[in-house]
């Protein structure tokens, strides 16, 4: 390591309260302060799905105490069809947002991709501060609809127009609902942004000596690759968020079309294009799901290859095709509109990218499997959830062969079979990859060991909860049961009622044990056991400063990298591995033959 | 599979900072305390020079986004009313054009002084403030062609062509307003001896992008509107 010269420290750690833990410049802070606030919103999102899952199994069932919440929305404790779909709106936009966005890029980017690089910070400290209280005070814009005059939007996370533009003649939570919506979301955007210039300059100027691009951990490059992902998507989200905004409050008419009766009313728009809402968020809309999926490929490649003991197969093979997943994400979008009503030779051609993007899907998965195969893997939470993640990323992606096909997706389109394959591939995979990331990098987070038992007990159950409720959301779409709905009681869908009653059980299982990671995330913060500074034997720069790592993150030094990121199978002074920073010359199993 | 090279290689030459730091640590220190701007140009160039294109990436991004709105939003319907644009434009447009070149000037003047070819910086500062002005003077006469719209009765809600004109001009001078702050942040740091060269060089390439921004958006308006 270099010496840093006397000068060069002008980073002094800080000393009040609330520079150090409530607007801290420090990026680690920062990172924390993400992963609580995703913390927070997971647990009501999942809330909200158990409302709603009780709802849909047992619909004349009073629920306890949910009247506290809206009295008009659920009388009695008995949601009514808007309440329902406010509820389901919350969900997805909580869930997408603040859970999928922030965890796995804002929380564990924030924390480890300067580190990982070498850097002592984010080149700009206070646009990472504003970066995440502009986040926070999105959530609580968006927490806020649910106090403020008829409650939240009903328009699903993705807010499809013209419903999104008319008012409250479209029904409870259309009026002030959406513009918090809009502003939330709006917001969220300024947030990401700043995010990304942070990361974006992180990777490219802060490496430290010796590190190439191509000596980047997976996880830097997911994070990377995600932020100029993030970059573009959410720059084009805000100014549509902008555009709602104004349809309410100043009287344009962007989106809504002219003569639209809606309630018996005339709604006073004229000649807006329902579909340029869509085109405008589908396409953030498309790559926010690669934007939630891809750092989680790279942390569990990451994990794996620490578990593994030895590399992926094809270190590059991997970062291409990671970079071809953000690149085609911006060329597929339109499989989310076949059935919008859109020039069907555009579906078309939204279709072939889309048959595209699941090629380099499949490269990464098979790397991953086929680096698997014969490796001695240490089983432990972090490499089962890792396991978990390419598990799930496989069973939702193949129904997105399915959907892929504009003649197949008509069919299925407004069905719980699109429900099934989207929590699948970019819900819980990427849960998944927040929880192994969480029990890999919490001993470095906090300085303390989580309770391994707990974590396999959490893993198992969320492994065959998550099945046991998104498998059958696959046959209910295939037997034509349609999405969005309240209630099924008295219809054609009514034999389906049990299979519902099944996701809901299982629903509240898998949602309880969350809890148990909750206890053992809680539990560990306090009394678990204190965490050696490397305690996963792993190679990358993270693992060889101090756990937790000082403030400026490497002690007043800078490390120098020797190595491709993930040495191991080689024998060295410390064992079967060599670290990124070391010196040491090694040689390989095969080499030593 | 390991690779070992006994000495690690540079990333970049011109990227690194000088002998005395490693790493990253250069960025930092561009500015030693009450030392000589010009010294920090011996050292690699901050995060600053890749933020600002960042920067721009995502503000041209935001602005496409409008664009293909105002595309699309035309081609919907036939309710698309084309009026004159309020010519004060084209002076505004002028004026916004020879901001850029007093910037330019007063660049290249504290860059000489920073690369150490002059011994002082002629008048820097002064130029600077013409650029301040001139681009107050924009956003004043962008203000004055939406109250000349308003006289002739149109306003946001009037019509999907007004609509647009107004969310373009004024998404625009929001951004040119962001730029007059930054070269207030300029003229502040030039008068505390304090201005890093790439602070300056991100300044006024974001005011340029601002000028080209805007002839873009004249054309965009001039042909659709």
């Amino acid at each position: 390591m270099h010496d840093m010269s006397a000068h060069a420290v002008q980073h002094h750690a800080p000393t009040s309260f609330i520079r150090k833990y409530v607007f801290s410049l420090d990026h680690k802070v920062i990172g924390k302060q993400y992963y609580a606030l995703a913390l927070v919103a997971a647990f009501v999102g999942m809330f909200l799905s158990w409302m709603m899952r009780i709802h849909l199994a047992w619909t004349n069932a009073a629920i306890p105490g949910l009247q506290l919440l809206s009295k008009t929305g659920a009388p009695g404790g008995v949601m009514t069809p808007d309440y329902y779909l406010q509820l389901m709106t919350m969900h997805g936009t909580i869930m997408v947002f603040f859970v999928l966005t922030t965890a796995p890029f804002a929380a564990f980017g924030n924390f480890f991709l300067p580190i990982q690089v070498g850097a002592e910070d984010m080149p700009f400290p206070r646009f990472n501060m504003m970066s995440f209280w502009v986040t926070f005070s999105a959530f609580i814009v968006l927490m806020a609809s649910f106090f403020v005059g008829d409650g939240p939007t009903l328009g699903g996370w993705t807010q499809y127009a013209p419903l999104n533009a008319v008012g409250s003649i479209g029904g409870p939570g259309q009026g002030s609902g959406v513009i918090l919506w809009a502003a939330s979301i709006g917001l969220f955007c300024v947030g990401q942004l700043l995010g990304a210039l942070n990361f974006i300059t992180t990777t490219l100027d802060l490496r430290v000596k010796g590190m190439s691009l191509m000596r980047l951990p997976l996880s830097a490059w997911a994070w990377f690759i995600t932020s100029c992902m993030g970059l573009t998507a959410f720059a084009v989200l805000m100014p549509a968020c902008i555009l709602v905004i104004l349809d309410h409050v100043a009287g344009t008419s962007f989106f809504v079309a002219s003569n639209l009766v809606l309630n018996d009313q005339l709604v006073p728009h004229s000649g807006g294009s329902t579909l340029l809402w869509q085109h405008l968020f589908w396409f953030f809309g498309h790559p926010e799901v690669y934007i939630a999926i891809v750092p989680g490929i790279g942390i569990i490649s990451h994990i794996l290859i620490a578990n593994m003991r030895r590399p992926m197969l094809s270190h590059r093979t991997l970062i291409y095709s990671m970079g071809a997943l953000a690149v085609l994400s911006y060329m597929v979008y339109g499989h989310h509109m076949f059935v919008s009503g859109m020039n069907p030779f555009s579906s078309l051609a939204f279709s072939f990218p889309t048959l595209v993007i699941t090629i380099p899907s499949t490269i990464i998965v098979l790397i991953a499997t086929f680096s698997l195969y014969g490796a001695k893997l240490r089983i432990n939470s972090a490499s089962l959830f890792s396991l978990g993640f390419i598990s799930m990323f496989v069973s939702g992606g193949v129904s997105g062969f399915f959907l892929a096909q504009p003649s197949i997706d008509i069919m299925l389109h407004a069905t719980y079979f699109v429900v099934g394959h989207f929590h699948l591939v970019m819900g819980v995979a990427a849960m998944f990859g927040i929880f192994a990331g969480t029990y890999f990098w919490f001993p470095k987070m906090v300085g303390r060991m989580m309770n391994e038992t707990l974590g396999k007990i959490h893993f198992w159950l969320s492994f065959v909860g998550a099945y046991c409720i998104f498998m059958p959301f696959h046959y209910l779409g295939m037997a034509g049961n349609v999405r969005r709905y309240s209630t099924f009681v008295d219809d054609f869908l009514q034999p389906l009622i049990p299979v519902h009653r099944f996701i809901t059980v299982a629903a509240l299982i898998t949602g309880a044990a969350q809890l148990v990671f909750l206890y053992n995330l809680i539990h560990s913060r306090f009394w678990g056991k204190p965490a050696t500074d490397n305690p996963w034997e792993a190679t990358s720069l993270e693992w060889s400063t101090a756990t937790p790592p000082p403030f400026d993150n490497f002690g007043g030094k800078h490390p120098v990298v020797y190595h491709d990121p993930y040495q191991y199978g080689v024998q060295s002074s410390v064992g079967d591995y060599v670290m990124q920073a070391s010196p040491e010359q090694v040689k390989t199993e095969e080499e030593e033959k | 599979m390991a690779t070992t090279i006994p000495e690690p290689p540079q990333i970049d030459p011109h990227r690194l900072p000088g002998p005395k730091h490693s790493g990253n640590g250069g960025w930092r220190d561009l500015v030693p305390p009450n030392g000589a701007p010009r010294v920090a140009l011996h050292h690699s160039p901050p995060p600053s020079s890749t933020g600002i294109y960042v920067v721009l990436f995502a503000i041209t991004m935001m602005f496409a986004a409008f664009s293909s709105a105002l595309i699309v939003r035309k081609g919907s319907s036939l309710d698309w009313q084309t009026f004159t644009l309020p010519s004060i434009l084209y002076i505004n447009t002028l004026i916004l054009l020879a901001s850029s070149v007093t910037l330019e000037v007063a660049r290249r003047r504290v860059a000489t002084f920073m690369g150490g070819l002059k011994s002082h910086a002629e008048s820097p500062t002064r130029w600077l403030y013409i650029t301040l002005s001139l681009g107050l003077l924009f956003v004043a006469g962008q203000y004055f062609a939406w109250s000349q719209l308003r006289t002739e009765g149109l306003y946001l809600a009037t019509n999907p062509s007004s609509s647009f004109f107004y969310v373009l001009t004024a998404t625009h001078a929001l951004h040119v307003l962001g730029g007059l702050g930054g070269l207030i942040y300029v003229i502040r740091m030039l008068g505390k001896s304090a201005l890093r060269r790439s602070t300056l060089d991100a300044t006024a390439r974001y005011w340029h992008f601002m000028d080209v921004l805007w002839l873009y958006l004249l054309c965009l308006l001039w042909m659709k509107l």
